[in-house]
């Protein structure tokens, strides 16, 4: 099927395709929560050392994941809007950076849960963990510079070019992070042991799935908002039905 | 009326920016006393116990070096911003890039050198010993540049904003983390008898990719701000 | 020599100005005129380059100027509302400068005939910031002397001058015409050009 993706590329299309968009992924990522978590917490079994306190993996494990993408995903349409200067593109990144905090914090805070049990503090000083909090004070900043310049186009194009300085910057500081924690013999959370069980496999991959379907429902309809207060002197934004 | 060379370029805008930072002693010394002042609290904060402190010392001084420069940071393109000659360069029909590395290099020079040059007296308050110094100035010599280039590309980010000095640090110190890792990691490694040229060279690669990367970032973020 | 087709310009939300169309040839001078908050600085900033239009070109001798980035920096000029003299420097310490950023080397006895010229006699050598605002007016303006840009890009550049000062920068721009070069500037106060005959372009 040949679907011209340009047409989409404006606000004035791409606002309508979104708000038919969102029920799909919203209700999608409801069911699959609803599964994983079931699976995760009902279904597996208890871990042979790490007895219950594992099974907020199914939770920390997505989210580090998506909060990382995302950031990539959020540099990928800052550049865009940069380099052809397409207002929707970023619009994508402002709607996305949000979302991508959100997913790091509760990263942060579900390792912090899943620490106490098992090293008896809330904050041990792992790389991922601490590489995780610097991509949350990535996020924030992004956030931060675009909040803080009232020109929106100043502000996309400033935001854009941190975003994309910032995820060149990510795999050095990873790597940094990473010689330091092993310098300092640091503690490394991970799920160690033995291969996991088929059910954890499966509550993992669904709770990604449905954390990614999330993250994209949230994006959606963030942008649509985006769209009414950016393009609100404009025709086409007066004769909605939502507005008049 | 002959034409001026890249390199003439350089250090024109090298003389110049020198040339004022000598007229306007105040703002070279306070960076300066900053630095000193808040190395100086870490003691009184934690207590004067040498082991701790000897321990302490490379993190303590690089954090201090690593804050003082954020604060200077505001200082460099925001002169050149309010009264206009900073829009000249943006017309400058030689490559922005140039002019930008030289504002760097002077920046370091005033903000940065003088930190570098200070060490030794703060290393001697924290017991450190004198290899230690020694690697602390060298890897301090390496990462303060480092500072100053990326560090850069936050000032001419945050031109002319309210937010300006603490919007900068929240944009810039992530970016910087792995020069203080490595950094420190350079001065550990020397106290424990490790071998420190992994570190120092790493500081050196991050220092190299800093000169070919940032004046050109630097100079499309002061064409975003400019617009 | 400079052409310009289809301008368009917004700020922040608010449309500046749209399908802007001129063209300026060699010995040309325009004014733009338009009441205040219709774009005219803006239109002589986006000629500069330091706003992106939002549709339309701008070239110079038949190339985008987008395209052409130092080049056509190197054939222009522009003075805008800021002096762009550092107050810690004396006038010829700027003015040398200034030239140099340009990329040309001024000797210290042409900088000084320049500011000479322009009515410094004896002052040359005081840090700016002991200068009135008209004389650090005056010191920005040398650089008109001083530089062989084609294209003069002039927002109110009689701001603070006096009778005498607005009289020399008359001259100055007619030596400019003379010599092939253009002229494109706004201004509060009436500007005579002897001789010339005065294009205008209109915003509101």
């Amino acid at each position: 099927m040949a679907i011209n993706w340009f047409k989409y590329s404006a606000p004035t299309t791409f606002y309508p395709l979104a708000g038919k968009l969102i029920p799909w992924f919203a209700i999608s990522s409801a069911i699959l929560f609803a599964v994983g978590l079931y699976i995760g917490f009902v279904v597996a079994p208890s871990d042979a050392t790490q007895g219950e306190f594992y099974r907020i993996i199914f939770i920390h494990v997505p989210s580090s994941i998506i909060s990382m993408f995302l950031y990539l995903i959020m540099a990928g349409y800052a550049a865009l809007g940069l380099i052809f200067n397409t207002r929707l593109s970023s619009m994508m990144a402002s709607a996305i950076a949000p979302t991508g905090a959100l997913f790091a914090f509760i990263s942060l805070w579900t390792g912090a849960l899943w620490g106490k049990p098992m090293w008896g503090a809330w904050w041990v000083w792992d790389a991922r963990l601490t590489s995780e909090l610097i991509l949350l004070f990535l996020y924030l900043g992004f956030i931060a510079l675009h909040a803080s310049i009232d020109d929106p186009r100043r502000a996309d194009r400033a935001a854009a070019l941190l975003a994309i300085v910032g995820s060149v910057n990510v795999p050095i500081i990873y790597f940094s992070v990473k010689w330091w924690n092993t310098l300092h013999q640091g503690s490394t959370i991970k799920y160690s042991g033995t291969s996991m069980h088929i059910a954890m496999q499966q509550a993992m991959f669904t709770m990604l799935a449905a954390c990614w379907l999330y993250a994209i429902a949230i994006a959606l309809m963030r942008v649509r908002s985006i769209i009414l207060e950016r393009e609100k002197n404009t025709k086409w934004i007066t004769e909605l039905a939502e507005v008049k | 009326m002959k034409k001026l060379s890249l390199f003439s370029l350089l250090l024109l805008v090298i003389r110049r920016d020198l040339v004022l930072a000598m007229r306007r002693r105040a703002d070279v010394l306070t960076t300066l006393f900053f630095f000193v002042m808040v190395v100086s609290l870490f003691p009184l904060g934690v207590g004067p116990e040498m082991d701790m402190l000897r321990k302490m010392a490379p993190g303590v001084l690089w954090v201090a070096a690593l804050l003082a420069s954020m604060l200077s940071l505001g200082r460099l393109f925001s002169a050149d911003y309010l009264d206009g000659t900073l829009e000249q360069m943006l017309l400058a029909p030689q490559s922005l890039s140039v002019l930008v590395l030289g504002k760097m290099a002077s920046h370091w020079m005033v903000s940065g050198l003088p930190l570098v040059l200070m060490t030794p007296v703060l290393g001697l308050q924290f017991d450190m010993s004198v290899e230690a110094i020694g690697v602390l100035m060298l890897s301090l010599l390496l990462g303060t540049p480092i500072l100053s280039m990326v560090g850069a590309i936050g000032a001419a980010l945050t031109l002319g904003l309210r937010g300006g000095g603490v919007l900068l640090s929240l944009l810039v110190l992530p970016l910087c983390i792995p020069v203080l890792i490595f950094g420190t990691g350079a001065v550990q490694a020397v106290t424990s008898g490790l071998n420190v040229s992994s570190h120092l060279s790493l500081m050196g690669a991050l220092l190299v990719l800093a000169l070919a990367f940032t004046p050109w970032v630097t100079a499309q973020a002061l064409r975003i701000s400019m617009e | 020599m400079l052409e310009v087709s289809n301008l368009a310009c917004s700020r922040g939300d608010h449309r500046l100005f749209s399908g802007l169309c001129f063209a300026l040839s060699p010995g040309q001078i325009m004014q733009v005129q338009g009441a205040n908050g219709s774009g005219k600085t803006s239109l002589l900033r986006t000629l500069c380059g330091f706003i992106s239009p939002d549709k339309g070109c701008i070239s110079w001798g038949g190339t985008d100027v987008r395209e052409l980035a130092e080049d056509y920096f190197a054939q222009m000029m522009y003075l805008g509302h800021l002096n762009a003299i550092k107050d810690e420097l004396s006038a010829l310490e700027n003015l040398r400068i200034s030239a140099g950023l340009s990329g040309m080397e001024l000797s210290e006895a042409d900088a000084i005939a320049a500011l000479r010229r322009m009515g410094l006699k004896g002052r040359e050598r005081l840090p700016t910031k002991v200068l009135s605002q008209g004389q650090r007016r005056r010191v920005s303006l040398a650089r008109l002397l001083v530089n062989d840009a084609r294209l003069w890009v002039l927002d109110e550049p009689l701001a603070a001058l006096d009778v005498g000062a607005v009289a020399l920068i008359g001259e100055l721009i007619r030596e400019h015409l003379a010599g092939g070069g253009m002229v494109i500037f706004t201004t509060h106060q009436p500007l005579v050009v002897a001789g010339m005959e005065m294009r205008s372009l209109s915003l509101s």
